[in-house]
């Protein structure tokens, strides 16, 4: 519970020392535990996940050294199909969801204007179930074939398809491990998601009406309701998983006459809208960033928020555009193309009102957008794979393809990652009260740009040649090879930029450069408090009368609110 | 950055000559599905070049039109919005969508809902870890790992329709030149159709992760001129007969394996026979033909695998009868030659670990003898 002895009604701001007194290593350890705070608990997300990131980046340089000559022994296929599945479980549920999860924690209450999330014991709980499910999940390391055993892990890949996960064929526990860490995690993030929604529309200062949210706590609310339909039918699948291989039931269990395509139903239903629920806050930090360094306001408010809740909307009908090569009928088939094809609407919106926020602007190539702008780049062109592979039949040849991988990455890395280090190098001085370094920003920033786009443009050529995804090994005439080297070359060039970005987050934080409460000169709430922010946010609870409550205090000449 | 889509133009521009060099591309179309799904993606590729250059263009000129002079610490003007603008460009995505959306479902429905003409080729493709069961109801024929059908000229078409199930987990039946993948489920059976114009081999390999080895569920389609394939035909059935003789001259014991087996459902439980009435030690030690079969028919290989005409009709593993009409093993894992053939026997997990295989733990002398016999299944 937020300390009850802070200043209130005082009239002034009040700022903090950067570095208040500190117990015993104890006691900090005690303090962070315990914690209920939003934004401790944002930023143990955040490093939760970072940890992960290395991780499952390690897993994926593993996969690239294995793919990067054909008939290569470097990995066993054993450990070949377990790394993937690690890897990819890992990204999506250990990685994406927490991080999003703890900017939203940390930001969301900030920007308008709260103290706390609506349920702050909900959120520790939140956190430290999820933490428990990526525990899980790497216990089955060790834990995998029995308790004792010479340590293994899930090699099912993440969408874990029926009926592959049956006893019959994942004999051992590392399947039990996979669906119950699933299970947890979910968990978790539904408690998130309603914590969320509940701060949104019920915790906002005086003043801040629906249509002055400022657009990151709107797709944040957005994002929460797409986890609330989404995730249930994971957890409850999951369930049924379990039930199949622990008590006999055949919900999956082909063998006893149950449903393969059942799971693939299930998982999808929670896999597509999953895409948007990572995407959506990256989207929210492109709506942060952008208009800043461009100095202007976001162009077309009410069209980003409808947008917005219409990718929620479209998405939760699209699920089987990754089932057409499943057996659906010509209708289906035809129906989940054209429903794909419709989210490319709003998106598109998105990307063009992003476009006119630049246009004519005075931009500012620091770091937080240097990353922005390679997302834009990166997300026209995800988008437009996108397309592609919503093409029903063209999809028969692409699906489970390379395609799709560099498809994907190109969302989940290009889009997704890259947001999410603009949002670090834009929101890192406000946590810690330092600047990242820029020099180290770019040197981070042109490594991850090429090594990016030698991975995962030239990732789409084996596709077209025929090379399915998940296989440990390939024959050499195929002319896959030399694609596959340069794939995992550039594989390296980002795991170098990664490594600079990990030194340069440490170094700064104790080097860098004092950030001030406002170091971007920007307009939402949370750069109206002290960098980092007490632990009650404001001392006076914050009164707005527009979306830019900060541009109004420093153009009192020219102020929003005159317009609204 | 534009170069994620402009190669994949000049790729489908030097389609013809992918076609030599590289066996699994799907710019190098050779049947009717294939090429409808080949034509479509180069009107999407046309599309999602022009959009690309559109918006690209549009972003790289802000971005250097619109950069911050230094020094110049004043505001632009602030511009909120404009519903012209945001119609404009909500209207123009629905008219390339509904164009897309349209060419997407004529081939989607000429190629899903095509009629089975009169004198189409059957054959079902049962999934297995970690090969393929091909099975001619009209021939009454078992096949595995390569496929053959015949060519289907547009003067004479005659095409291929599969069925396709499996017996295990999911599989996917991919061989990008002769058309999109369609995934094999148990419980479920699957259908699609090809026509490949030109006689020759074709690869591709399973798409859809199914266990340790799914990198090596590879796939050879041979697709034989009308002769060769009758011919295959018959000697896939002529051969059966021929053994079923062999076979009584050789052991003169009651011989369950004769059977048809087109009848053989894919989990029928592996037969264990008339094992016990075999001598339970090879007459001579020979290394031969003979000897190899005895020790075949007295080891657990027959309850896996099926040689026609023979007390051996497993069901498990892939039918041998005509091994060596095949140039792989192991679906694909090695070539086969009578040294692989022999490595394969003393164990198969060195040529794909996890196949469900198990090594038999013979002599030197016994893997000898049934390579001798194996080598005699043509
Ligand atoms: C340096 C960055 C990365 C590299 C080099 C990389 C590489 C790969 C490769 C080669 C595969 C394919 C494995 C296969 O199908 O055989 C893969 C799969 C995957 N990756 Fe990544 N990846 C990276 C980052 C990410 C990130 C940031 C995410 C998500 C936030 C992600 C999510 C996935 C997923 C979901 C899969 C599918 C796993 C499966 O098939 O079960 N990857 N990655
Ligand atoms: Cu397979």
């Amino acid at each position: 519970m937020a300390d009850q002895s802070y200043p209130v009604g005082q009239g002034v701001e009040v700022t903090v020392e950067r570095s208040p007194a500190r117990g015993t290593w104890l006691e900090v350890v005690h303090d962070w535990i315990t914690t209920v705070d939003h934004k401790k608990l944002g930023i143990m997300y955040i490093a939760y996940a970072l940890v992960f990131l290395l991780v499952a980046g390690f897993e994926a340089m593993l996969i690239r050294i294995q793919l990067i000559k054909p008939h290569n022994d470097f990995l066993s296929p054993y450990t070949f199909n377990r790394m993937f599945t690690m890897h990819g479980t890992t990204m999506v549920f250990l990685v994406g969801m927490p991080i999003l999860f703890g900017f939203g924690n940390y930001l969301v209450p900030l920007m308008i204007g709260a103290r706390d999330m609506a349920f702050p014991r909900l959120n520790a709980f939140s956190f430290w179930i999820s933490s428990f499910a990526g525990l899980l999940l790497y216990y089955s390391f060790i834990g995998g074939v029995g308790l004792s055993g010479t340590g293994s892990a899930p090699d099912i890949a993440w969408f874990a398809y029926a009926p592959l996960t049956e006893k019959a064929f994942s004999p051992g526990h590392t399947t039990d491990y996979w669906a119950i860490a699933i299970l947890a995690n979910g968990i978790g993030s539904i408690g998130t998601a309603i914590n969320i929604i509940a701060t949104v529309f019920c915790m906002r200062c005086k003043g801040m009406t629906l249509s002055r949210i400022p657009l990151l706590p709107w797709l944040y609310a957005t994002m929460s309701f797409l986890v609330l339909v989404a995730v249930s039918p994971l957890t409850a699948c999951q369930a049924m998983l379990l039930l199949d291989r622990y008590l006999g039931a055949h919900f999956f269990d082909t063998q006893a006459g149950g449903s393969a395509i059942l799971w693939a139903h299930f998982f999808w239903i929670f896999g597509h809208p999953e895409v948007y629920v990572l995407v959506l806050p990256a989207f929210a930090f492109a709506n942060e960033i952008i208009p800043v360094f461009s100095r202007k306001a976001i162009f077309g408010y009410p069209a980003m928020v409808a947008a917005s809740v219409g990718i929620g909307f479209i998405s939760l009908g699209v699920w089987a555009h990754h089932m057409f090569t499943i057996g659906m009928t010509s209708f289906g088939n035809a129906f989940f193309t054209l429903s794909t094809m419709l989210v490319s609407i709003p998106t598109g919106i998105k990307t063009f009102n992003w476009l006119a926020t630049i246009w004519g602007g005075k931009i500012r190539f620091e770091t937080p957008m240097l990353f922005s702008i390679a997302f834009l780049f990166q997300w026209v062109i995800a988008g437009l794979t996108g397309i592609m592979l919503s093409v029903s039949a063209w999809n028969w040849q692409l699906h489970n393809s390379y395609f799709v991988v560099a498809h994907f990455h190109y969302v989940l890395v290009g889009a997704i990652v890259f947001m999410i280090f603009a949002a670090i190098y834009y929101w890192y001085p406000k946590i810690t009260g330092r600047m990242l370094d820029e020099t180290l920003g770019n040197w981070h920033f042109w490594l991850m740009v090429i090594g990016f786009h030698v991975t995962f443009d030239v990732m789409h050529f084996p596709g077209l040649l025929g090379m399915p995804r998940q296989i440990y090994t390939y024959e050499p005439d195929r002319g896959w090879n030399t694609l596959n080297f340069i794939v995992s070359i550039g594989g390296f060039i980002q795991a170098i930029a990664i490594l600079i970005f990990v030194y340069n987050m440490v170094h700064s934080y104790f080097r860098g450069d004092d950030a001030g409460p406002d170091p971007w000169d920007a307009w939402t709430l949370e750069w109206a408090t002290a960098s980092p922010p007490p632990v009650y946010n404001f001392a006076i609870e914050p009164e707005v009368a527009s979306r830019r409550p900060l541009w109004d205090r420093k153009h009192p000449e020219d102020p929003d609110s005159a317009f609204e | 950055m534009c170069r994620a889509i402009a190669p994949a133009l000049v790729i489908a521009g030097c389609a013809s000559a992918a076609r030599a060099s590289l066996p699994a591309s799907i710019f190098a179309p050779h049947s009717t599905p294939a090429r409808e799904e080949h034509q479509l993606a180069i009107f999407v590729l046309w599309i999602a070049l022009l959009i690309f250059l559109g918006v690209g263009s549009l972003l790289t000129y802000s971005i250097l039109k619109f950069r911050a002079r230094p020094n110049d610490d004043t505001e632009p003007p602030q511009v909120f919005g404009s519903l012209q603008i945001e119609l404009s460009w909500t209207i123009i995505p629905i008219l390339i969508i509904a164009v897309l959306f349209l060419g997407t479902a004529r081939v989607l429905f000429s190629v899903q809902d095509a009629k089975k003409p009169a004198n189409a080729l059957d054959v079902v493709v049962i999934g297995h870890q970690f090969w393929w069961e091909y099975r001619y109801p009209q021939y009454n024929v078992v096949a595995a790992n390569e496929l053959h059908i015949p060519v289907s000229p547009a003067s004479a078409p005659h095409p291929t329709f599969m069925k396709l199930t499996s017996a295990d987990v999911m599989h996917s039946f991919w061989v990008p030149q002769l058309g999109g993948k369609t995934d094999l489920l148990p419980n479920r059976v699957n259908e699609m159709w090809i026509d490949p114009q030109s006689p020759g081999v074709y690869v591709g390999q399973c798409a859809q992760f199914c266990g340790p080895q799914h990198a090596k569920m590879l796939l050879r389609v041979s697709v034989d001129t009308p002769e060769e394939f009758n011919a295959w035909i018959k000697n896939q059935q002529r051969t059966q007969a021929e053994l079923a003789q062999a076979q009584v001259a050789l052991a003169s014991v009651p011989n369950p394996g004769n059977q048809s087996k087109g009848s053989v459902p894919p989990n029928s439980p592996p037969t264990h026979g008339a094992v016990a009435v075999v001598p339970t030690e090879a007459p001579d030690n020979a290394i031969n033909a003979h000897n190899g079969q005895i020790v075949f028919e007295q080891q657990a290989c027959i309850n896996c695998h099926a040689v026609a005409g023979t007390m051996a009709n497993g069901r498990y593993g892939p039918d041998l009868t005509h091994l060596m009409s095949r140039a792989t093993l192991g679906s694909g894992a090695a070539q086969n030659t009578p040294g692989n053939l022999l490595a394969w026997i003393a164990d198969p997990n060195t040529f794909k670990p996890g196949c469900l295989m198990p090594a038999m733990h013979l002599n030197d002398r016994q893997n000898a003898q049934i390579t001798a016999y194996l080598l005699t299944l043509k």
